[in-house]
C-alpha cells in the first residue's frame, strides 16, 4: 500500500510538471503583453526602459529558458508576484483555497448525503413511482446549466424573498457564524444540485446491479433483515464502482465551483483563477491552475485509497 | 420486419425517446423558421433601439425586448440556431474522435489501450473548466493567424466547437472501447483475421457497424453535455461572441438587470435546460430500448 501511494506521488509530480509546462506555454499565448501593461500603467516609460524591463524579467529569453527559471523559482516556493493584487501569488491564493475547500466540502458532503440514501431506496424497487421520481430528479439535475441555476436562486431567494444575501462570503465588518452560513447557503445549494444528478444515477445503478446478485438472494433466504441486506450485503459492494466515479468527479466539482464562485462573487480559488486569466495576471493564473490540478489529483489518490479500504480483495502493490 | 425497423419501432415505444425526440424536433423547427418570424415582426434581431429597452410583451414584441431594445423572441430563436448548431457539430466531432480512440484501444489492447485509457481518465479527472478558460482566451494572432480571420465571428464559432469537442469525446471512447473489447474475441472477427484482413479493414468493416448502438446512444448523451459546456463558456464571454446570439451569451449581462428584467435571465436558461433534458432523456430511453442488457451503459 505505501509503495502504491509513493508511486502515485511520483506520477502526480510528473503530471504536474507536464501540466505546468503546457499551461506556461499557453498563458504566453493569451492576449496582451506584460511590458505593454507596464507601459500603459506608467506613461513615462520610454522605449529604452521597455527593452531594459524585458531583459530584467527575462522576457527576451526563449520559452524553454523562461520556463526553466520559473520552475526553479517555483520549486523554491516562489511563484512570483501577482500583478492584480501586488502580493506574492501564493499569499493571494492560500486564503482563497480555504474558502473554496469550505464551499466544495460542504456541497460534496451534502450531495452524497442526499444522493446515496435516495439512490439506495430507488434501487429497492426499480420502476416504482418513487424510482421514477428519483430518476426525473437526477435527469433534471444533470441537465441544469449551473450559472442559470445560480441566477434563478438569486432571483427567488435573494431578490424576491430576501432570505439570503446575493453574494460575497460575509457581511463587511461583521460576520459571525450565522452570517457566514447565510452567505454559503445559495452557493452550496447551486453546487449541490448540479452534482447531485450524476451521483444519484451511479448509486442507483450500482445498487440495482448488486441487489440482483445471488448472494443477496442467499442473504434473504437465510432470513436477514431488509436493513441489514441493504447496508451490510449490498451497499458495501455497490460502493466499489461508486467510489471510482466519485474519484473522477473532483475535477468537475472544481469546474462547478469556478462558476458558482463567479456567480455569487464568493472569494474562492475558482473565481480567482477566472479573474486572473481575464486580468492578464500570468503568475497568479499559473499558480492557481497548478494548485487546482494538485488538489484534484490528491483527491483522486484519496479515493483510490478508500477503494482499497472498501474492497479488501484489492491489494495495491 | 427488418431488424433496423424493429429497433426503430422499439425505440419509439419508449416514452422518454418520444418526449425527448419531440422536444428536439420542435426546437429544430422553431429555429429553422426564425427568418420567417423575423420578417413577420419586421425585426432583424440585431438593430439596437435604446428607446424601447426592457419593453414588456406586446403584439410587436411577443416576449418583449432585451437590454438593447432587440426583440427577445427573435434573439432566442437566433441564439437557438447557434446553440443547436454548435452542439450538434461539436458532438459529431467528439463522437468521431471518441470512436477512433475507443476502437484503437479496444482492438489493439495492451500498452496502447492502457495509455489511451489513462489519457481518457486524465481528461475526465482534471479540472477542465479553468483549463478551457485559458484555451478560450488564447490570442490566435500570436499563433500566426491573420488578424481579420482571428477576430472574425466565424473564428469564435470554430474555436468553441474545437474546444468542447476536445473535452466531450471521453464518454464515446469508453463505451466504444468496452464494446470493441467484447467483439474482438468473437468468431467473425477472428475469421476475418484468419483470412488476412488488415487491422484497419477489420475495425472499419467488421467491428464498426456493430458499434452503431453505443455510438448513437453516447452521441445523443454527449450533445446535451456539449450544449451545457458551450453555454457556460459563452456565458463567461469566451465562447460565441456577441452580437451573434447564443443562449449562453444572452445570459452574460443578466445578473446586473435581474431585478429590473427577470425574464431576460429566465428564458435563455430555461431553453438550455429543456434542450439538454430532452437530449438526456432521448439518449437514456434509446439505450434501454436498443440495449436492454445495458452493456453500452456500463462504461465505468
Amino acid at each position: 500500500m505505501s509503495r502504491f501511494v509513493a508511486r502515485r506521488f511520483v506520477e502526480i509530480a510528473i503530471l504536474l510538471a507536464i501540466m505546468s509546462f503546457a499551461i506556461y506555454g499557453l498563458i504566453g499565448l493569451m492576449p496582451g503583453d506584460p511590458i505593454d501593461l507596464m507601459i500603459s500603467a506608467n506613461p513615462h516609460l520610454t522605449a529604452a526602459d521597455a527593452v531594459r524591463l524585458k531583459a530584467l524579467y527575462g522576457l527576451d529569453q526563449p520559452l524553454l529558458e523562461r520556463y526553466w527559471s520559473w520552475l526553479r523559482a517555483a520549486l523554491g516556493g516562489d511563484f512570483g508576484y501577482s500583478r492584480l493584487y501586488a502580493q506574492p501569488a501564493l499569499a493571494v491564493l492560500l486564503p482563497r483555497l480555504g474558502n473554496s475547500a469550505l464551499l466544495m466540502g460542504a456541497s460534496f458532503t451534502l450531495t452524497l448525503a442526499i444522493a446515496w440514501p435516495l439512490g439506495i431506496l430507488a434501487a429497492r424497487r426499480p420502476g416504482s413511482g418513487f424510482d421514477h421520481a428519483v430518476n426525473l430528479l437526477s435527469f433534471g439535475a444533470i441537465s441544469l446549466p449551473s450559472f442559470w441555476l445560480a441566477l434563478m436562486l438569486i432571483l427567488i431567494f435573494a431578490v424576491g424573498l430576501g432570505w439570503f444575501p446575493p453574494g460575497g462570503s460575509a457581511t463587511i465588518g461583521g460576520g459571525g457564524f450565522a452570517d457566514r452560513a447565510g452567505h454559503l447557503a445559495l452557493p452550496v445549494a447551486t453546487l449541490t444540485l448540479v452534482n447531485l444528478g450524476s451521483q444519484l444515477r451511479y448509486m442507483r445503478a450500482a445498487m440495482i446491479e448488486t441487489l440482483s446478485q445471488d448472494y443477496i438472494r442467499t442473504a434473504r433466504a437465510k432470513g436477514a433483515g431488509e436493513a441489514r441486506i441493504l447496508t451490510r450485503h449490498a451497499l458495501r459492494n455497490a460502493l466499489i464502482p461508486v467510489i471510482t466515479v466519485v474519484a473522477l468527479s473532483f475535477g468537475s466539482l472544481f469546474s462547478g465551483a469556478l462558476i458558482t464562485e463567479t456567480m455569487f462573487a464568493y472569494p474562492g480559488m475558482g473565481k480567482l483563477i477566472y479573474d486572473s486569466i481575464l486580468g492578464n495576471d500570468y503568475n497568479l493564473a499559473l499558480a492557481g491552475l497548478l494548485l487546482a490540478t494538485l488538489m484534484t489529483l490528491l483527491a483522486n489518490l484519496a479515493a483510490d485509497v478508500a477503494y482499497a479500504v472498501a474492497d479488501p480483495r484489492i491489494a495495491y502493490t | 420486419m427488418k431488424p433496423a425497423m424493429a429497433r426503430l419501432h422499439r425505440a419509439l415505444g419508449d416514452g422518454r425517446v418520444r418526449f425527448g425526440g419531440g422536444v428536439l424536433v420542435a426546437m429544430a423547427v422553431a429555429v429553422i423558421v426564425a427568418p420567417l418570424v423575423a420578417s413577420g415582426l419586421g425585426e432583424n434581431g440585431l438593430a439596437i433601439d435604446l428607446y424601447h429597452r426592457f419593453a414588456g410583451p406586446s403584439l410587436h414584441h411577443p416576449l418583449g425586448t432585451d437590454e438593447l431594445g432587440r426583440d427577445l423572441l427573435l434573439r432566442l430563436l437566433q441564439g437557438g440556431q447557434i446553440s443547436l448548431l454548435v452542439g450538434l457539430t461539436a458532438a459529431l466531432a467528439a463522437s468521431l474522435l471518441g470512436t477512433a480512440v475507443g476502437l484503437a484501444a479496444g482492438y489493439y489492447g495492451g500498452r496502447l489501450d492502457a495509455a489511451l485509457m489513462r489519457l481518457t481518465d486524465a481528461v475526465i479527472a482534471l479540472p477542465l473548466l479553468p483549463l478551457l478558460v485559458v484555451l478560450a482566451a488564447i490570442d490566435l494572432r500570436k499563433l500566426g493567424v491573420p488578424a481579420e480571420l482571428a477576430d472574425s465571428q466565424a473564428a469564435s464559432l470554430y474555436r468553441i466547437i474545437v474546444l468542447v469537442a476536445l473535452v466531450g469525446w471521453t464518454t464515446v471512447a469508453r463505451l466504444v472501447r468496452g464494446a470493441t473489447l467484447s467483439l474482438v474475441r468473437r468468431d467473425f472477427v477472428r475469421a476475418a483475421e484468419a483470412l488476412g484482413a488488415r487491422p484497419a479493414r477489420i475495425m472499419l468493416v467488421h467491428i464498426l457497424p456493430n458499434l452503431a448502438t453505443p455510438i448513437i446512444v453516447a452521441t445523443s448523451l454527449a450533445v446535451g453535455e456539449i450544449i451545457l459546456l458551450e453555454s457556460v463558456l459563452s456565458f463567461l464571454g469566451l465562447g460565441v461572441a456577441p452580437p451573434l446570439a447564443s443562449w449562453g451569451n444572452m445570459l452574460t449581462g443578466a445578473e446586473e438587470t435581474i431585478a429590473l428584467a427577470p425574464q431576460l435571465a429566465f428564458y435563455p436558461g430555461a431553453l438550455i435546460f429543456l434542450t439538454v433534458m430532452a437530449c438526456n432523456l432521448f439518449g437514456d430511453g434509446l439505450q434501454q430500448a436498443l440495449d436492454p442488457r445495458g452493456s453500452a451503459g456500463r462504461g465505468v
